[in-house]
Order: structure tokens, then C-alpha cells, then sequence
């Protein structure tokens, strides 16, 4: 059984469809890349699929339980990292976790233990009692994973999560995500306008266009669907969606992915 | 840096006893629980940086020092056999509790600007929970400027009720008082989304909210239009019930009816706020 399941998933705000009938399936254990430029509906999908949306039609279930008729269960199965910054900068690293295992129910005797695995796990056992504001984007981003797998969720979910990182910032970010699932099994679902991040990291992937699903499957057999020979992932990208990474999205939307830049920076 | 192995055992799924569906006082017992996680967060951040608390103090401190000073010279207001400042004092105390809690909600628009709402709402807290916990912590700084106008007001030699009942009741009602207001800004907060707009908003509540009570005057001696708005006015509840603890005078509406309003409107605030909070993401 697939651990995460959306059957015709949709959302519409006004006339506009921002994901429409999204049906797609992922294995435990995999790295499941949803790709697309700015605007393609990624962020609304995985918005449905963490509980903080409510689909216009359609349902998605994590585990066999649906993020519509139980919203509760599925929250205590998922983590979850916005694409903007979610830890709290006026906060410890330490308590940033901290708070985070007492929300989740991790019982206090394994806590602090958790606390501190998870700190040393994302290479940020030094910084720990920094203040979050003092961190370097990518130290912040790595905090932010580390919250959101102190109860060892089934799927976790990454919401961009490179942007506006430096390469070798964003190398260490793609270590440790492979290294959760190898350390803990986890299944883990990210959203990227990245070629090169999907390429890295995932197993599958399904490639976004205007709120539809353009194309979906491994990168390998993405690349060899294209006549072109040693076709990339960005060739695949341009050839489904029509356009490399021409954003949609709106004056809002600019302004924040900049100010989310600016901020990791 | 390098990744380093560790004996953590692998799990995929969170273990079952985590997904048993809770159940009645199970429920309550977990929203208390998470209610006060989130007001320790707020606590932490305070902790970390108070300056909030000492730059909240001014305007207080001027009231008192300044208005009430004048106010009590020139007997303009009628306030029976009490000094004009031993009956502002309660009302001062309401205004500064009223002025934190009301723009306790623009941290909620930061915080949805960055993804820390998000991220709290994609967690398995009750919504309720992340909305008490959050007016609560108002209650805390609320608490801090209590103590600072208690000490002022002793310096100023005004007659205050020391008694530690007198004390525990003045406590409630700064805490309750902070939470009505608190999860009025974060309805209003989540209603709006801009910061632009929330302060605009604010400015605008603010004003009436406090001339049209019995803060700085009594009720008997305004126009008969302005006294339905005073006595639908649950600031005039909260200054009543201070006024009855702080300085011994008796309630014009009955202790009892005080905390009653206090404690109603609160809670429907809360159900209302527990309600809208989601959307403040969408």
C-alpha cells in the first residue's frame, strides 16, 4: 500500500484552478520530487496534503488516513518545512526543538535524547543554544528539518527546500535528507523548481504545469522518454511544461520568495 | 561537518499509541498541556528579550504621573470620596493590559509572513490550544505591567487593597482581561493579514475602546449614548472588577457579573479565534 495517495486532488480559489484532479502515489522509503516553475500549484498540493488547505474536491491520504475526514491522525503522521522560514529566530536551536517535541508528544523521558540526536543529526550540536537569528541560512533550513523529524514522521514533508540557498549550502541540505531516509526510512515528499536538486535526490518525480501533472516517473526514464539524446532533466522540464523556469506567480509571490532568499542568505 | 551514525533504532510509522483517536478528558488534559507549551515558547522569547516589557511601561507611567497628577488637582471628575489618581489607577492598569493585548496580534501576521504558522498548524495542536497559549502569554506581559503600575501607584501614595485575596482576584482579572483582548486582535489579525492594515485597525479600537469605558471617569457622568456603549464595553467590566479589588470600591456591577462577562466573552472569542486561525494561512 502506498504511504501517500491523492486521488483527483483539487483546488480551486475563485476561477482560478490551482491544482487540478492531482492523482498520484508514493512508496514508503521514497524521495518524491514534485517539480515546477513558480506558480505551477506545488506549494497548494502539498498545502492539501499537510492539512493547512482544504481541497476543493478530491482527497488525499496519508497512510490510509484522510487529510479531509482525519485531519488529526494525519498531522500526528507528517512533519512538515515550509518554503519561508519556520523556525523561530528569537529562539534557541535547542528550544526551537524542544517545543516542538512537547507539541509532538514525544514522551519525556526520550525528549531531551531526541532533542540532542537531532541536533548532533543535523550537524548543529555546537550551535544549539544560539540564538536561530545568529544561524546561516543553511544551518536554519537543517534546524527546520530537525524539528519536523523529532517524532519520526512517516512522511515528511519539504516545501522548496534549497531555495535561496548557496550550492554548498544546499549540497549538505540534500546529504541530510538522504540520510534520514537511510537512517530512518522515511518517506519524504519535496517540492523544487530545481532540476538539479530532483535529479539528486528523488526516485520519482512528477513534473507540474499550470496546476496539472505534465509527467510523472523516474528521472531515467523521464530523460529517455525525450527522442534527444543525453536529454537532462531540464530538457525533460522544458519539454512538459513549455517554458525552463518563466514564473507565474504573482507580485506576491516574488516578494516573498525574495524575502525568504534574503533571509536564508 | 559530517554526518554521524547513531543506535537510533529505524521507524517509519509513529507508533500506534500516537494514533489511537483521544477522548474526552484525554482531550482536555492534551489542550491544557498544549496551551501551556505554547505559552512557554512566548515565555522563552520574552526571556530572551524583555525590552518589550520595559519600553510598555511609559505610557503607563505618564498617565499616572502626568494626567493624574493634573486631574487630581483640579477635581474636575467627580469620583465620590476617593482621589481622582487612587480611581485611575485601576483604569490605568486595564489601558496598559488593553494596549498589550490588542497588538498582541500583529506577531501572528509575522508569523504567518515567515512559515512558523504554518508550521504550528501542519502539528497535532489543538487550534484552540495555539490561541489560548498565545493569549496567555499576553497575560504574562500583562502580569509585568501589573507589578510596575502597583509600584508606581504605592510610590504615588495611592490606597491600594494589599490583601492577597484582594491580589489573587487583580491577578485574574489582568490574565482574563489580557486573553479577551488578546484573541479579539488575533480574530481581527487573521481577518486582515497585513501588518499595514492590522495597525490601521488597531489604531482605530484602541481609542474607543478606552474613552468609551469607565477608565478615567465614571459612567454616571456620561451622555446616556456613550453610557450603552460603556456597559457593552467588557473593558468597563474589567476596570469595574479592578476598581473593586485595587481601591475598595464597590462594584457598580457586581464582582460576580465582572468575571462572568470576562470569562463569556473570553471563551467565545476563543471558539471564534480557535475557528478563524487556520485560515490565516490560506
Amino acid at each position: 500500500m502506498p504511504i501517500l495517495e491523492t486521488r483527483e486532488l483539487t483546488r480551486q480559489f475563485g476561477t482560478l484552478v490551482a491544482v487540478n484532479r492531482l492523482t498520484m502515489s508514493v512508496e514508503q522509503g521514497e524521495i518524491f520530487g514534485l517539480l515546477g516553475p513558480n506558480g505551477a500549484g506545488k506549494s497548494t498540493a502539498i498545502k492539501m496534503m499537510t492539512t493547512l488547505l482544504p481541497p476543493t474536491s478530491g482527497d488525499a491520504q496519508i497512510a490510509g488516513y484522510s487529510v479531509t475526514r482525519h485531519a488529526g491522525q494525519v498531522r500526528r503522521l507528517i512533519g512538515y518545512v515550509p518554503q519561508m522560514v519556520s523556525a523561530d529566530g528569537t529562539l534557541s536551536g535547542y528550544e526551537n526543538l524542544l517545543i516542538f517535541a512537547k507539541l509532538y508528544d514525544v514522551p519525556r523521558r526520550e525528549r531531551e535524547k531526541r532533542v540532542r540526536d537531532a541536533l548532533a543529526f543535523m550537524g548543529l550540536a555546537d550551535a544549539a543554544d544560539q540564538l536561530v537569528r545568529t544561524y546561516s541560512g543553511g544551518m536554519i533550513r537543517r534546524l527546520e528539518i530537525a524539528q519536523s523529524m523529532l517524532h519520526r514522521p512517516a512522511v515528511l514533508f519539504l516545501d522548496e527546500p534549497t531555495v535561496g540557498l548557496d550550492p554548498a549550502a544546499r549540497r549538505l541540505v540534500w546529504e541530510h535528507v538522504q540520510q534520514l531516509r537511510a537512517d530512518y526510512g522515511m518517506t519524504i515528499f519535496l517540492t523544487t523548481h530545481l532540476m538539479e536538486e530532483a535529479d539528486a535526490l528523488c526516485d520519482h518525480v512528477a513534473i507540474m504545469h499550470l496546476g496539472n501533472v505534465a509527467a510523472m516517473g523516474t528521472p531515467a526514464a523521464l530523460k529517455a522518454s525525450l527522442a534527444k539524446e543525453g536529454a537532462t532533466l531540464d530538457d525533460v522540464f522544458i519539454h512538459y511544461s513549455g517554458s525552463a523556469l518563466e514564473s507565474g506567480g504573482t507580485y506576491r509571490d516574488a516578494a516573498r520568495a525574495r524575502r525568504t532568499a534574503r533571509r536564508l542568505g | 561537518m559530517t554526518l554521524q551514525e547513531h543506535g537510533v533504532p529505524r521507524g517509519g510509522l509513529a507508533s500506534q499509541r500516537l494514533l489511537r483517536p483521544l477522548t474526552g478528558l484525554h482531550t482536555f488534559v492534551n489542550f491544557l498541556r498544549k496551551t501551556l507549551v505554547i505559552a512557554e515558547l512566548e515565555a522563552r522569547k520574552l526571556r530572551h528579550d524583555p525590552t518589550e516589557l520595559i519600553t510598555r511601561a511609559v505610557q503607563p507611567a505618564l498617565w499616572l504621573l502626568v494626567f493624574g497628577q493634573v486631574f487630581t488637582r483640579t477635581r474636575a471628575i467627580p469620583t465620590g470620596d476617593v482621589p481622582y489618581l487612587d480611581f485611575m489607577a485601576p483604569g490605568i492598569l486595564a489601558q496598559s493590559v488593553l494596549f498589550i493585548a490588542i497588538f498582541s496580534g500583529i506577531a501572528i501576521i509575522w508569523e504567518r509572513d515567515l512559515g512558523i504558522v504554518h508550521k504550528f498548524l501542519a502539528s497535532p495542536t489543538p487550534r484552540a490550544a495555539l490561541v489560548l497559549g498565545k493569549a496567555l502569554s499576553a497575560g504574562v506581559r500583562a502580569l509585568t505591567q501589573a507589578t510596575f503600575i502597583y509600584l508606581l501607584a504605592l510610590l504615588l501614595g495611592v490606597n491600594l487593597n494589599l490583601h492577597p485575596l484582594a491580589l489573587l482576584g487583580v491577578l485574574t482579572a489582568v490574565i482574563l482581561g489580557a486573553i479577551l483582548f488578546s484573541t479579539f486582535s488575533l480574530i481581527i489579525a487573521c481577518l486582515v493579514k497585513t501588518r499595514e492594515r492590522f495597525m490601521g485597525i488597531g489604531q482605530v479600537l484602541t481609542m474607543p475602546l478606552f474613552f468609551a469605558s469607565n477608565a478615567i471617569y465614571p459612567i454616571d457622568i456620561m451622555p446616556d449614548w456613550l453610557k450603552v456603549l460603556a456597559r457593552i464595553n467588557p473593558l468597563s467590566y474589567e476596570v469595574d472588577m479592578l476598581r473593586a479589588l485595587m481601591i475598595g470600591q464597590s462594584s457598580a456591577t457586581g464582582l460576580l457579573v465582572d468575571f462572568g462577562v470576562l470569562v463569556l466573552v473570553s471563551a467565545g472569542l476563543l471558539l471564534i479565534g480557535a475557528k478563524m486561525y487556520p485560515r490565516v494561512v490560506i
